[in-house]
């Protein structure tokens, strides 16, 4: 048992902290309230040459774990940046994971070097109005043609849609009831957003307004056989290597929110004086700010263990639903918590924890819902019947 | 074009450590970070080794636990390589002795230029980087905020209570440099990945020619006898508004000699 961080990831937290210490609160929030995607922001990573920090060193990117991810999705959560600065970067950071694991030298000589420079941006299409989180209910169809597919279906909440110029695209090539399993017959495509083909419209939501999320109405699409990742059929497998490291990474985001919520609810409970004192001798506001504290930090031992597990190519399937689960709830808790301690002015903007607020509600949700979490522990770990 | 940059590694300032009641110095066991005063040294020798086309920039520094993170962030900036000077005989040393041992350390590096904080953040006794420059017979120019160098010679733009002079000195020279004369650039991922590649020499003082009883307590002239807290401010004077208040402002400034 080894709790020393090595150099390199002390080094990664110093300076990706450095960089988003030019971001302020303040920049965020105006970001957030303007629905303005943060281009000096996801310009800074790029300058810095943070994207493709874990692709493997012989396709040119930093040859990092999960771990030393993990380090910089917290830091740029906690910065204050929250979900608005993680969703800008990170697909960006790890995204590419499917098509280095199953795409062919073609597809990852026309699109590393745009990926890595940040030119390129991806968005994930998987989720649909229809299916929910039963992926294999997907009805998105890609019907076979001369040299490749024409895609029509629809997708939604697909984030950053606007900015990218491609998607992983889940789809079925094959219909569900005439394969063997259900998870058969999809394929992933790495898809051009053809706007003449796709009608994208972002849809209102709840906070993280700086990154839109998305209906994708697609209609005859072409998409060429050289950009299929891995073999056609072959899609939920595709889909899937990704997901114990996404896990991870936003369990990491909602560690970062928690963060700077505890970091502002402290402040915030020192300064702050009523009835003669700071409000933050009183016990009824110090436990929670405490209990905060404690629930993030046993989180994130389960998040450090997930990514120890992931590093070193062992199974970790149950830690890394854990530690989303975990985290999610810990964030979510934490942010609260900071706009209970803060009273009316919690609900104000200019102190920032209600966009926290907002953010933190997202993980529990998504990219994978806390009962999904649930259910995958209560079947695949401890044997229960299934419901999904 | 060489230059050496002196980097010193401090307690975290954000950390405040505790004095150890024994020596009466500052505890130091704890992990030491770059001082951001020598981040601005470090700045300005990768921006004068630009300007000059071509050049490297060394790092010296002298910790009494063999601490190198801050040296790594100099080096994930972009320096190209440093000397750690590393002696448990070292504790204790005073400024006098600090200064002889990076003096035999800048030497061995041949630089044509030394670079150095006007002072330090932990100590401040703001006296090193001119005794380095005493020990090695080199011209020394203090509280610089621009630093040219162009055909042997450095320019130098130094602040001044009334102003600026303008100083020129031959090479090789050492200059200190003022808080905030350059922005220091934070580390890339680049940089963090290439410093881990780059040279880091680690002496004792055997290597520097130095005997035990030459620094440490035993070199150094002077004792801590004793550390006082320093004594609480006085209260100000409040100035109650009767019509003349703005009046009686002016003249408590005047007084201060500030207006
Ligand atoms: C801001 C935002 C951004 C997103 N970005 C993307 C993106 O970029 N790409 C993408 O593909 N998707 C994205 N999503 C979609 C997200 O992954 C889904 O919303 C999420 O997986 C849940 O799916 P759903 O909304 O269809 O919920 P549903 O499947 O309709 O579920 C509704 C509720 O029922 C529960 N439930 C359903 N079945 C069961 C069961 N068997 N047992 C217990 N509970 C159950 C769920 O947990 C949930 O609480 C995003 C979502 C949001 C909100
Ligand atoms: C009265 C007194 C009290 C002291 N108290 C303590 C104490 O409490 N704890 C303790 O450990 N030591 C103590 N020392 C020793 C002292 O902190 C340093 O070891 C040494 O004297 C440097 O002093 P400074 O930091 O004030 O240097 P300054 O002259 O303020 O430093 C100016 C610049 O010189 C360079 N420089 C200075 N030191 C180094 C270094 N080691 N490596 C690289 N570059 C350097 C840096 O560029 C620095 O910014 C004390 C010394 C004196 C005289």
């Amino acid at each position: 048992m080894d709790f020393e961080w090595s150099p390199v990831a002390e080094d990664i937290r110093q300076g990706i902290r450095k960089l988003c210490a030019q971001f302020s609160d303040e920049y965020w929030e105006e970001k957030d309230r303007n629905s303005e995607f943060p281009w000096e922001f996801y310009d800074a990573v790029v300058a810095g040459g943070w994207l493709g920090v874990t692709v493997p060193t012989e396709f040119g990117g930093g040859g990092l774990g999960i771990l030393e991810a993990s380090v910089i999705e917290q830091e740029i959560a906690a910065s204050g940046a929250g979900m608005n600065g993680c969703s800008a970067v990170h697909i960006g950071i790890f995204g590419f994971d499917p098509i280095l694991k199953h795409g062919s030298d073609d597809l990852k000589e026309r699109f590393l070097p745009s990926f890595l420079d940040g030119s390129l941006h991806i968005s994930f299409a998987v989720t649909e109005p229809d299916a929910g989180t039963d992926t294999s209910r997907i009805s998105t169809f890609a019907r076979k043609t001369e040299g490749g597919y024409l895609v029509s279906g629809k997708k939604v909440w697909i984030s950053k849609a606007l900015e990218s110029q491609r998607m992983l695209l889940l789809v079925r090539t094959a219909p569900r009831d005439e394969v063997a399993r259900p998870t058969d017959g999809m394929t992933v495509l790495f898809a051009p957003i053809d706007r003449d083909r796709i009608d994208i419209r972002p849809i209102a939501k709840l906070g993280r307004h700086a990154v839109d999320s998305n209906e994708l109405f697609i209609d005859d699409l072409f998409v060429s056989d050289s950009d299929v990742v891995g073999a056609p059929g072959d899609g939920f497998k595709v889909i899937l290597t990704g997901l114990n490291a996404e896990r991870v990474i936003v369990a990491n985001a909602a560690l970062g929110i928690g963060r700077a919520a505890i970091a502002r609810a402290v402040r915030y409970a020192s300064e702050r004086v009523v009835f003669n004192r700071p409000i933050g001798q009183n016990q009824a506001v110090q436990h929670p700010i405490a209990e905060a504290q404690t629930r993030l930090d046993a989180a994130e031992l389960m998040c450090l263990k997930a990514a120890w597990l992931f590093d070193r190519g062992q199974p970790c399937g149950k830690e890394a639903n854990m530690a989303k689960y975990l985290a999610a709830e810990a964030g979510f808790f934490a942010a609260d918590m900071a706009v209970q301690t803060h009273g009316g002015y919690g609900y104000a903007r200019e102190y920032h924890v209600e966009r926290y607020f907002r953010e933190a509600r997202l993980l529990r949700i998504a990219p994978i819902s806390q009962e999904m979490v649930l259910n995958y522990i209560g079947s695949r770990v401890m044997g229960l019947p299934r419901s999904y | 074009m060489k230059i050496v940059v002196c980097v010193k590694q401090i307690p975290d300032p954000a950390d405040p450590g505790s004095l150890d009641p024994d020596t009466k110095t500052l505890k130091r066991d704890v992990k030491l970070i770059i001082d951001e005063s020598d981040s601005y040294g470090v700045e300005m020798a990768l921006q004068l080794v630009d300007a000059a086309g071509g050049g490297s920039v060394h790092l010296v520094s002298m910790v009494p636990n063999r601490e190198v993170s801050g040296l790594r962030t100099a080096l994930a900036m972009g320096a190209d390589s440093a000397t750690l000077i590393s002696d448990e005989a070292l504790a204790g040393s005073d400024a006098l002795t600090t200064a002889k041992v990076l003096a035999r350390a800048i030497e061995r590096a041949e630089p044509d230029l030394v670079l150095a904080a006007t002072e330090s953040t932990d100590g401040y006794t703001g006296v090193v980087p001119a005794q380095v420059a005493e020990l090695l017979g080199l011209p020394s120019v203090t509280f610089a905020k621009e630093v040219a160098v162009s055909g042997g010679t450095a320019t130098v733009r130094r602040q001044t209570e009334a102003g600026y002079d303008l100083v020129e000195c031959p090479l090789p020279a050492l200059v200190s440099v003022t808080a905030g004369v350059v922005e220091p650039r934070y580390p890339s991922f680049r940089g963090i990945m290439a410093a881990k590649k780059k040279p880091v020499d680690q002496l004792g003082i055997a290597d520097l020619g130095l005997e035990p009883g030459q620094v440490g307590w035993a070199g150094g002239g002077q004792e801590i006898v004793d550390v006082a807290a320093a004594p609480a401010r006085e209260s100000g004077e409040i100035v109650t508004d009767e019509g003349d208040a703005h009046e009686r402002v002016v003249a408590f400034l005047d007084e201060l000699k500030v207006l």
